[in-house]
């Protein structure tokens, strides 16, 4: 092998580039990612389902084709952990519950297919919250995962599977889902950068739906550039999601070369700190915005007062959709069958099923949700919470009329301890704080690792939110900030993360 | 069934006391080659389960996107309706769980409906009515529900049921009309009307066959009765599934009179859904609901908003073809038929039949005569719409062919659709088969006049000295023999030139 370094430890662009050029095969760079999960996922959990054959497959393909002499596309013969929400045919998806244990999608999803066509390598699918609820990956029917920084705690969530899977080199890019947080918070928790794209940027095609308003898929990886050219491999305008938008992509790539913020203004949200922030937190958040300061940036304070309402109207508007989205569940077509014995009828079999097939978080939003939609509760709830939404949107355009980009810590602390938050919801509901009113307005954040809390060594996220369609500012100043950091220590943060 | 054990009153008598209000819901399925919101086929017929996808069997993570087509069509029948059409309108969630709705919610439309503030007006009765159209929205259907086992039919004791996909996602128009009142005694009959004209309508606009015998036009009909005099509404019962034109019309007199025996007893109506029974046109009561049904609609989040642009709506109504009573007005003047005759046409179904016939060469009056007499009367009989006679507008216009030309006779004629409805093939092969054409060659005639002097001398000897009076009898002793098969103008003839020779 004439791969200088540590395949597991390289970037996506850099493996990209090495089989491009003949330095190593797609075969032996999937075989050593797929030889790491096979010694540490025993201890991390960030599989639910390791597609061994698949992935080999694919990376023969990819070396096939390379030896034919074909163009090989950026990503090609890359491996990638995929959230078990997105549909794969052929391979078990099962959202993390038991509701759908053995079910075998007929169809890709459209994320799943450009993955393919991008020549991918999926090893497998990842572990999540049940149907994306939770934001700790403890809510799964399938067990914890566990945050390679520190086992005893929690990867973020519901992505906890892809953003440990990065964290634990067990592969070099993942997708997630962001309803309310869920591809950053876990990249916060676990020192990744994740990005939940534009609305609409990423087709929800085959993305099991927890909340259709609100989720959106999008790339997650160890710096900004990787992220960025998985993103550019995913985007774009599906007829299969109406909710797509038909405009170009945004040169993501392009800014996340560009590594600048010269001349950028950018906007503090005044609402994101202060109590419940942990001290390490606040800390390396200012530190951020100094730095961007020192590189050039305009920092202005930005005052958006319906953030404060964003958490509880996104528990009115979340909790109503999914209890529609999760109807479907019934017994009847796939899935989970419970008490069909010749005499319970099909309310029986259906009502027996549900129950023994969600979890304790996911009855709690079907019943919140079928409440906040009932008549003579749908305006003071459902209602209600829609236009608190359309505040939050008119926070943000106020915003944005006069910063290019708005930043604040990615979630309050640090990665909590497993077990900490699993009997308080309220508790566990805080961790998306500051990641929810991004879902409710539809537009594009990141998270990248600005360092580690002084108090206990764990990673800190800084969350830069930019207009919709207006991703490339994320990248832009994403990277300005990953390089700046780069520089001061040396080597990528990731590089800190005890050995396995 | 409970209804059964009440003595009802005579329809005449509960119209007496009590007023009925109605309110129609009328479904009807687009003829769009696609569903509505996948691209799945809609033909009819097709193997169980056949005609599916991730998206209308409702799989984890498949999306709808809608029918551009299913909204053109929407569109042209809220046109043609005299509708207001929403600037802006989105489509709704009706969540319920039942096994034939894959993603138990369907996609339909609330508050928010694609047209709205329309009307309708017919003929019933002998004078128009206008019947106002609340709204007409766009949804998709279920799949279709078969229970296996137990007495009714029905899921409850049902052993199994089987569920077939295919129809599931068909694009759906819902037409709601306003309560319609002051209908009082022609109630059944505009309620027939309406549905019979909305039918010619949507037909027009070749938007749908709306066939109800496939179920691709449904009505649902709600009835209350209020006393004579009184504002307030009664209380509404709603059969549903009410599918061919004489079904609407006696499910809703039944519904009259078992309303005017409930109130009559000094009870209340119950607000429920009822069945209609054809055997015997009574309802019967439907899924119990122990409280109201709540449906949680909200806006689909997985569809933009419908925002149809004010030029591309005129242009649609460009497109409207010419209305059926307008339509009905030129046929009427074209035939010569009265207003009477034009309605009983138009009750009976056989516009199309009657045009169709003609345009295959049949004189109008021919066309007419046949549709609305014999036809008429099998249909009565066998208790089917006409146009679900076992016979077509060209095996009639063959039928008029052969009696123009004398090969039948209006009585052997009559045979001839015998045979053609208990399909012995077209009115040709009938009479081949059946040999009733018209004995045209003189001999056999003559055999048979002779036959008939012989038989009765008396009459001939009478006719002979110039009294044609008894000739009755003698031409009718022919057309015995001949079985009818006999043009008795030429027996006449020839047994007039023989007695005078």
């Amino acid at each position: 092998m004439s791969f200088d370094g540590d395949l597991t430890r390289s970037t996506a662009a850099a493996l990209a580039a090495a089989i491009k050029g003949g330095d190593v095969t797609a075969a032996e760079v999937t075989q050593a990612h797929l030889d790491r999960i096979a010694k540490v996922d025993e201890k991390v959990h960030a599989f639910l389902h390791v597609d061994t054959e698949g992935a080999l497959a694919k990376a023969a393909e990819v070396d096939a084709k390379r030896a034919r002499g074909e163009q090989l596309g950026p990503l090609a013969g890359v491996p990638l952990a995929l959230k078990d929400v997105f549909t794969t045919k052929g391979v078990p998806t099962t959202c993390g519950s038991k509701m759908l244990q053995g079910w075998v999608p007929p169809y890709d999803a459209t994320v799943t297919r450009r993955l393919r066509e991008a020549d991918v390598v999926i090893l497998g699918k990842t572990n999540m919250d049940e149907f994306a609820m939770g934001s700790s990956t403890e809510n799964s029917a399938y067990g914890v995962t566990h945050n390679p920084w520190d086992l005893s705690r929690i990867p973020g969530g519901s992505g906890g599977g892809s953003s440990a899977s990065l964290a634990a080199f067990e592969a070099p890019l993942a997708i997630g889902t962001d309803t309310g947080g869920s591809i950053r918070q876990p990249a916060s928790v676990t020192g990744t950068v994740g990005v939940k794209p534009t609305y609409g940027g990423v087709s929800r095609y085959g993305l099991v739906a927890f909340s259709s308003s609100l989720d959106q898929g999008g790339p997650c990886a160890r710096t900004v550039l990787d992220a960025a050219l998985l993103h550019a491999a995913i985007a774009g305008h599906d007829p299969m999601d109406s909710t797509s938008i038909d405009l170009p992509v945004p040169d993501v790539v392009g800014a996340a070369k560009l590594a600048d913020v010269k001349g950028m203004r950018i906007g503090v949200v005044k609402q994101f700190d202060g109590d419940g922030y942990q001290d390490g937190v606040r800390q390396r958040f200012h530190e951020s915005v100094d730095l961007l300061r020192e590189l050039g940036a305009t920092i202005v304070e930005v005052d958006c007062p319906s953030f404060d309402y964003a958490l509880p109207a996104y528990y009115l508007i979340a909790p109503s959709e999914c209890s529609s989205n999760l109807a479907r569940f019934d017994a009847m077509r796939y899935g989970l069958r419970v008490g069909d014995d010749g005499v319970n009828g099909v309310e029986e079999v259906t009502s027996l099923s549900r129950e023994a097939g969600f979890g304790p978080e996911v009855k709690r939003r079907i019943m919140l949700g079928t409440y906040a939609l009932s008549s003579g509760y749908y305006d003071a709830y459902y209602g209600s919470a829609q236009q608190v939404r359309t505040l939050i949107m008119r926070d943000f355009d106020r915003a944005f009329a006069d910063v290019d980009v708005l930043v604040s810590p990615t979630t309050p602390t640090t990665a909590f301890k497993i077990g900490e938050r699993a009997d308080d919801p309220m508790a566990m509901y805080l961790a998306d704080l500051c990641t929810i009113p991004s879902n409710m307005a539809g537009n594009a954040g990141m998270s990248i690792p600005v360092g580690l809390a002084p108090e206990d060594g764990l990673p800190v996220g800084l969350q830069i939110i930019a207009p919709a369609m207006a991703d490339d500012r994320l990248y832009r100043v994403g990277s300005a900030v990953e390089a700046a950091l780069n520089g001061k220590w040396g080597r990528p943060l990731i590089q800190e993360v005890p050995s396995l | 069934m409970s209804t059964s054990t009440v003595t009802l009153p005579s329809y005449e008598d509960a119209l007496a006391t009590y007023d009925p209000v109605m309110g129609l819901e009328v479904h009807v399925e687009l003829g769009t080659v696609t569903k509505m919101f996948c691209g799945c086929p809609t033909a009819f017929g097709a193997d169980p389960n056949t005609q599916t996808c991730p998206t209308c069997l409702g799989l984890p993570g498949a999306l709808p996107v809608v029918n551009a087509k299913a909204i053109e069509s929407a569109i042209r029948i809220g046109l043609a309706l005299n509708c207001e059409i929403a600037e802006w309108c989105r489509f709704a969630r009706k969540n319920y769980f039942y096994p034939d709705m894959p993603k138990n919610f369907q996609t339909s439309q609330y508050d928010e409906p694609i047209a709205f503030n329309g009307y309708l007006d017919i003929e019933a009765a002998g004078k128009t009515w206008r019947i106002e159209i609340e709204r007409a929205h766009m949804e998709e259907d279920t799949g279709k529900s078969t229970h296996v086992g137990g007495a009714t039919g029905r899921i409850h004791g049902a052993e199994y049921s089987l569920v077939d996909y295919n129809r599931a996602g068909i694009p759906l128009i819902e037409i709601v009309t306003k309560p319609i009142t002051g209908t009082g005694e022609h109630a059944p009959e505009v309620a027939r009307a309406y549905v019979a004209e909305l039918r010619e309508l949507i037909k027009a606009l070749g938007v749908s066959e709306a066939r109800m015998e496939l179920g691709q036009m449904r009505c649902d009909a709600n009835v209350s009765l209020r006393p004579i005099g009184r504002e307030k509404f009664g209380t509404r019962s709603e059969t549903k599934n009410v599918n061919s034109l004489r079904s609407v019309e006696r499910a809703v007199t039944f519904e009259i009179r078992r309303h005017a025996a409930v109130l009559n007893a000094g009870d209340t109506v119950i607000q429920e859904t009822r069945h209609f029974h054809e055997n015997d046109g009574t309802t019967s009561p439907g899924r119990v609901k122990e409280e109201a049904e709540d449906y949680r609609y909200f806006p689909e989040p997985d569809l933009v908003p419908v925002a149809p642009a004010r030029a591309w709506v005129d242009e649609l109504r460009g497109t409207l073809p010419e209305l059926p009573s307008v339509r009905r007005n030129r046929l009427q003047a074209e035939w010569g038929a009265t207003d009477h005759d034009m309605q009983s046409i138009q009750n009976a179904g056989a516009v199309d039949l009657i045009v169709q016939t003609v345009s295959l060469g049949a004189p109008a009056d021919q066309a007419r005569k046949w549709w609305m007499g014999e036809l008429a009367r099998h249909a009565n009989e066998q208790e089917v719409e006409l146009g679900d006679l076992a016979i077509t507008p060209a095996q009639v216009a063959e039928l008029v062919t052969l009696t123009a030309a004398g090969t039948l006779n209006d009585k052997l004629a009559r045979q001839v659709i015998v045979g053609v409805l208990a399909g012995e093939g077209s009115p040709e092969q009938v009479v081949a088969a059946r040999g009733l054409a018209v004995v045209s060659d003189d001999g056999p005639l003559l055999a048979a006049i002779d036959e008939a002097i012989a038989k009765f001398p008396d009459a001939a000897e009478k006719v002979r000295g110039g009294n044609q009076g008894p000739a009755g009898q003698l031409i009718g002793a022919v057309m015995k023999t001949t079985r009818g098969q006999a043009d008795a103008a030429r027996v006449r003839e020839l047994l007039l030139e023989r007695l005078s020779g």
